[in-house]
């Protein structure tokens, strides 16, 4: 068992929910509305030192009842130690947990690929777009057990909603704002951009 | 082990004032005498959007690059990934653990050994199994292999990217003699698919440690000319020197790993600091580079292909006989012969072949030090022949993240060097 578990339950009493441990790797459970807290200090605590997020992941088992899974695998470069801190988030509550992001940079893509795959929301993230699948993607959150295998739009469907996608829609409203190209678009291809084919992105600035 | 460089050019490169303009640097080296154009023409100041990729060959697959350009300085560059996302880790919650191993071949691909064994050692993990010694030293030759490859490959194609060609052909020209190698142990050159859980596919080929030893002289030889060519080539290193730099608490910050981390000052390395394989015995050393730029994350990758090569000569000497597969019926099939003859063989083989390995409940996280990095596999099973999560720790998905700190500022021409220097391979960025 790793020490930490112990310092951990000292330091934040009742938000570390319980400590457990599988195959020599402690993991422990702690509180969802604490967990930007608790990093901070097991990052920052000269004791503990874990500085280098390995990774952010979910867990969602096939049971329907039982909550799903924020994994953080955090490792002490310094002490040359891992620990794996876990959130548990019900289903029928809205999944949503602190990002790590002002603890971790890295935490960036992590938590997008996370919220692109699970619905997770991380609040505070400070771009939470979707990651591998495209921005209009529509069939949901690939990696939820209630997500069939082969998708939940039939083929000819998918085929459908590819042909109708705009072929020069290539850029986000963000990036066309950029280049000012946005207002040289026609208006129905501005229109369609402005209800969200690329997704719910913030209005240029600076309208003419 | 820290590098030393031989070499520092002092070119000037482009930055960003506190304006965010790009600030004008005089041609030619520094104080040669060329002044910079005081009165320049203010530009415009208008920002260009460019698109790179997702079909590009500087992007190393399909990646795609929105870049904000102000003349030819970076300022901004969104990257785009997803474009070859297989829903690998959804296919493998619907299939048993040895047939997820197919699957690992195709993400790395440049490296499929490497992912291999990841694979089969976090399953073993899982099940507490002790494989056979023969079996590690093999799999330690297959990480070197992979390693190889893989860095053999990154020198070829950073070398085009920044107007090298040759260095790309004698690359090819030795990758070509592992792929052979490769091919006459598994079968295939590229989608090995050479462990099973518990043990390998296949035991090597008579005449494979003569074969090996023959391409390790003449691949010493070849990156002794690349050296020659490269190292101290003032092309080479005005084109790297001080580009992308990242400072050793920006990559940890970061989560990079592998030698995007290492070529900062970090001295990460997995075989180091939580040894698989039996790695504590080899003795190698770790290169660690001190700017952090795309010049050391080249020096770095030189050295371990150096560093590859005695731990081959190693491994070479000290294979020893014996079985390759654990003796579990758990997990290995049991002899054709016994399952022909012996009735708890018989149920052992049809119980594997019709149920999969049985691995019982629990969570394992197991990483190697694949060449891109950190390369890690995380398991959770409710006891069961399929997992309930299979989530791939993509080092090059976590170093590609850092594109856009390190590029910015930087020339668009800059932006393909560090782009190179990251090591992508997009099969294991998108899964």
């Amino acid at each position: 068992m790793n020490p930490s578990a112990e310092t951990l339950q000292r330091q934040f009493g009742s938000a570390i929910r319980r400590v457990t441990e599988s195959c020599d790797r402690t993991i422990v459970y702690v509180d969802g509305d604490r967990i930007r807290e608790i990093l901070a200090w097991l990052k920052d605590d000269p004791g503990e030192a874990y500085n280098y997020l390995v990774d952010i992941t979910a867990v969602e088992y096939r049971e329907a009842g039982l909550p799903i899974e924020v994994v953080y695998e955090l490792f002490s470069l310094g002490r040359k130690v891992p620990l794996r801190v876990k959130v548990t988030l019900p289903k029928d509550q809205p999944l949503e947990v602190d990002s790590v992001v002002p603890l971790w940079a890295g935490a960036d893509w992590l938590e997008r690929e996370v919220y692109d795959m699970f619905g997770i929301t991380f609040r505070g993230h400070p771009d939470l777009r979707r990651i591998l699948m495209w921005e209009t993607y529509a069939e949901g959150f690939p990696l939820r057990k209630d997500f069939p295998l082969r998708g939940r739009f039939s083929r000819s469907e998918q085929v459908r909603q590819a042909l109708n996608a705009h072929p020069e829609a290539h850029y986000s409203l963000g990036e066309l704002g950029i280049a000012e190209s946005y207002h040289e678009l026609p208006e129905d291809m501005r229109e369609r951009l402005r209800r969200g084919e690329r997704g719910q992105i913030a209005a240029p600035k600076g309208e003419r | 082990m820290a590098l030393k460089r031989t070499l520092d050019v002092a070119l000037g490169t482009t930055t960003l004032d506190e304006q965010g303009r790009p600030r004008t640097v005089p041609l030619g080296i520094q104080g040669s005498g060329a002044t910079a154009l005081e009165d320049a023409p203010e530009l415009g100041g208008e920002h260009m959007l460019l698109n790179i990729g997702p079909q590009h060959p500087a992007t190393h697959g399909v990646l795609r690059l929105v870049v904000e350009l102000d003349g030819e300085a970076v300022v901004r560059v969104v990257p785009h990934v997803g474009y070859l996302h297989s829903g690998f880790e959804k296919l493998g919650e619907y299939r048993h653990y040895n047939q997820i191993i197919p699957l690992t071949d195709r993400m790395d691909y440049l490296a499929p050994m490497a992912n291999n064994v990841c694979l089969a050692m976090a399953v073993e993990k899982l099940m507490g199994l002790e494989i056979t010694e023969r079996c590690k030293v093999l799999r330690v030759i297959a990480c070197e292999i992979s390693r190889i490859i893989s860095h053999l490959v990154w020198l070829g194609t950073t070398g085009i990217d920044i107007g090298a060609f040759t260095p790309f052909l004698w690359m090819f020209q030795e990758r070509e003699k592992f792929y052979n190698l490769q091919e006459a142990w598994t079968g295939a050159r590229l989608t090995t698919s050479m462990t099973r859980i518990g043990g390998l596919m296949a035991d090597i080929p008579d005449g494979f440690e003569d074969d090996l030893r023959t391409i390790l002289r003449s691949l010493l030889k070849v990156m002794a000319e690349v050296d020659r060519a490269l190292t101290r080539n003032g092309i080479w290193a005005g084109r790297m020197q001080g580009i992308g730099a990242l400072t050793g608490e920006e990559a940890i910050n970061m989560s990079l790993s592998g030698a995007m981390l290492r070529a900062s000052g970090v001295d990460y390395d997995v075989r180091k600091d939580r040894p698989y394989l039996d790695y504590e015995t080899y003795d190698f050393e770790v290169p660690i580079g001190e700017h952090g730029d795309v010049y050391d994350r080249y020096l770095v990758r030189f050295e371990e292909t150096l560093q590859a090569i005695r731990i081959f000569e190693q491994a070479l000497d000290r294979l020893p006989d014996g079985p390759i597969n654990v003796d579990d019926h758990r997990a290995i099939l049991p002899p054709k012969h016994a399952a022909m003859t012996s009735m708890e063989s018989m149920i052992h083989h049809f119980k594997q072949v019709m149920e999969g390995v049985q691995v019982p409940a629990g969570e394992a996280y197991f990483s190697i030090e694949s060449p891109k990095g950190e390369l890690g596999y995380y398991f959770v099973s409710d006891g069961t022949a399929k997992p309930v999560r299979w989530r791939v720790r993509p080092p090059t998905f976590i170093n590609l993240s850092a594109l856009p700190k390190m590029s910015e500022g930087h020339l668009l021409s800059d932006l393909i060097a560090i782009n190179a220097s990251v090591d992508i391979v997009m099969g294991e960025v998108d899964r």
